[in-house]
């Protein structure tokens, strides 16, 4: 019999709104190259996973300050943005989208693969200064790593959502997102403009391995936390930040809920497989998302 | 398929449907014929044998995902989930009804058609990478149910064990019977497949895959092509599953996770995407690469790093080689193995002159 215990429910909801604004950080790494390049990123799970997998090696094996190991992971995703950009990225601009799909999939297995070659298969704890005692508000029960994540979070997406709407740089890059070529005869240098899309996921990508490996530890598991990504961003909209936020905090609260209440009934794993229930029914009704544009197309 | 002359000379539309259009082709056909049928099977070690036949099992699940993905257009990233709908249909069919397997093979293709066709139901609307995103949740959503209803994937370890198929009282024990069971869905598969290719089914794909707009406008119907797509596509699928658990003996969800998925998808772009030869490439370097890579790092590993860490480079190295193979191909040979071999054909045509 199911009983709707108010403190419960209330614990779930609080927990899955925390959650879902990690999720929403990673997701937005995800909306940031779409926005500006139309390019799919597959291996976004991965490239949290890479970011965790540096900043834990430079605080355990260099024994590195935090400052300087989280410096690290930022300026070596950064790097790796524009590298990839650059070596294989550009060399996609214009080919069908399965092509684009399809070498973010390679990518995910390059980076699945040396990551643990390189730095070692066993989990690496990434310790944060912060105290694992959760604050206990009322009947909330909030673990101060998920409260942190979710500060990251919300301070992101609004510099990400003011970087667009008021920047320079932002709107030139809603420009080259909205036509190349037009872009360009205004005097854009699209390309460079693909580096930054590319340089920013890094610099999201690293927060979010920093944030999501101190949570769960750092090894290949961390990628999976891509999976999470593509229900986040199909409800919220593919290029739109806001929608991020929402499609974030919709699949942390829906997934808890779930998990919470059906769980004991099934054995578990609903966690992994609510969410993406909930975007195939979305899918069905608003194709483009919550917030996403709709795309007409024409002969 | 094999043989082409330059210069199209034909003045008949009988010349041009030719099966063979010219005599050597005939005898490609044959010789391959006498090869595969009677050379290798019995030439070849049992054990070298098993990976011909994993091979030949993958031969068939990547023509079916070209139809979909490299003749149609659509992209799918749930074929594992498929296969594992028909390997755990028929074995059911099997150990609850003793169901033979010319019973149990079809019907676990048709259970997978019909739900490759429902998961195929929002490439109607949407398409490239929503409909990339809708497959991966028919992928997870298929295989978290098989994982959690017992009545499908009996019991605890979701597994079912699978009789072995007999036909007219000859039960295929060892690997060269297994050898010539398979051989027979391959050339099915292979003959199903460059006949659908050139019927008006195969031709409607073809339209929608270089504009579904247009062809929508010159009369194709859509809604009903996609959904064949998927459908074809899938119990070709499902036949694989099926294919699979009789060669291993075993129902298993693990068999099908997604990396299967991304493992056939890497098949069809390494071979060539909307070709069947490329197809058969791509199955044949895919299957073979981590066998490969393994025989070569347990010869050559142990001289450079210690024996724990060459277990722990090998599955490694065959994820990077695996990315970066896909990468190299999307990036200098979009066309793939099968547009490589085409040129090696072209430059020893007329060798030794350069035309």
């Amino acid at each position: 019999m199911l009983e709707v215990d108010g403190r419960f429910f209330v614990l779930l909801m609080s927990n899955g709104i925390l959650i879902g604004l990690m999720y929403s950080l990673i997701a937005l790494g995800f909306v940031l190259v779409y926005k500006a390049t139309d390019a799919i990123n597959f291996a976004q799970g991965e490239f949290v996973m890479i970011a965790g997998f540096v900043v834990a090696v430079c605080l355990v094996a260099y024994g590195a300050p935090l400052w300087l190991a989280v410096s690290a992971g930022l300026l070596g995703m950064v790097g790796f943005g524009f590298g990839l950009e650059r070596v294989m990225l550009r060399r996609l601009i214009g080919r069908p989208i399965i092509a684009v799909v399809m070498a973010t999939i390679g990518l995910a297995a390059i980076l699945r693969g040396v990551g643990p070659l390189t730095w070692g298969a066993e989990t690496k704890p990434l310790a944060l200064p912060i105290s694992d005692e959760p604050f206990i508000v009322g009947p909330l029960f909030i673990p101060p790593i998920q409260l942190l994540g979710a500060s990251v979070s919300l301070v992101f997406l609004g510099v990400f959502g003011w970087f667009f709407l008021k920047s320079r740089k932002g709107i030139a890059m809603r420009a080259v997102a909205d036509s190349q070529q037009v872009a360009m005869a205004m005097g854009i240098n699209v390309e460079r403009y693909f580096a930054l899309a590319w340089a920013m996921t890094g610099v999201v990508s690293a927060l979010g391995g920093v944030i999501w490996g101190s949570m769960l530890g750092v090894d290949v598991h961390l990628s999976l936390v891509g999976f999470k990504v593509f229900p986040v961003v199909i409800l919220g909209g593919l290029d739109s930040i806001p929608g991020a936020i929402l499609g974030g905090l919709i699949v942390g609260v829906v997934e808890n809920v779930a998990a919470g209440y059906v769980d004991p009934y099934v054995g578990g794993g609903t966690k992994d497989f609510a969410p993406y229930v909930l975007m195939i029914l979305a899918l069905m009704i608003r194709p483009y998302g919550i917030f996403g544009k709709k795309i007409i197309e024409r002969v | 398929m094999i043989h082409r002359e330059c210069g199209v000379l034909k003045t008949t539309y009988e010349a041009d449907m030719a099966l063979y259009p010219l005599p050597i082709a005939r005898w490609t056909v044959a010789a391959l014929a006498v090869l595969f049928l009677l050379v290798l099977p019995f030439s070849v070690h049992e054990y070298y044998l098993s990976i011909v036949n994993l091979v030949a099992i993958a031969v068939v699940g990547a023509l079916g995902l070209n139809i979909l993905v490299g003749y149609t257009g659509q992209i799918s990233i749930g074929h594992g989930a498929f296969m594992s709908v028909g390997a755990y249909t028929a074995a059911n069919f099997a150990v609850r009804l003793g169901a033979p397997f010319w019973l149990a093979l079809p019907l676990g293709g048709v259970m997978a058609a019909i739900i490759g066709a429902i998961v195929g139901i929002p490439s109607l609307r949407i398409k490239g990478l929503y409909l990339a995103i809708a497959t991966l949740a028919g992928q997870l959503i298929i295989e978290w149910t098989i994982n959690h209803v017992t009545w499908i994937s009996g019991g605890v370890q979701a597994s079912i064990e699978m009789p072995r198929p007999s036909f007219l009282g000859l039960t295929i024990a060892s690997q060269r019977e297994m050898y010539f069971f398979l051989m027979f869905f391959v050339v099915a598969a292979l003959v199903g497949t460059l006949n659908l290719m050139r019927s008006r089914i195969g031709r409607a794909f073809i339209a929608i895959r270089d504009h579904d707009i247009a062809a929508e406008i010159i009369g194709i119907n859509i809604f009903r092509y996609k959904l064949l797509a998927f459908a074809i596509s899938s119990f070709y699928a499902g036949v694989t599953g099926v294919l699979y658990t009789y060669y291993l003996g075993i129902a298993n969800y693990e068999q099908f996770q997604i990396t299967v998925s991304i493992d056939y998808l890497a098949m069809i772009i390494i071979g060539g995407l909307g070709s069947v030869l490329g197809s058969v490439f791509g199955a044949i370097f895919v299957t073979l690469l981590p066998i490969a890579i393994r025989y070569a790092m347990e010869a050559l590993g142990g001289l450079v790093f210690s024996q724990a860490s060459v277990l722990n480079i090998i599955p490694n190295l065959r994820l990077i080689l695996f990315g970066a193979l896909i990468i190299f191909f999307l990036v200098v040979e979009p066309e793939g193995l099968n547009r490589l071999w085409r040129n090696i054909r072209n430059y020893f045509r007329v060798w030794p002159f350069a035309y």
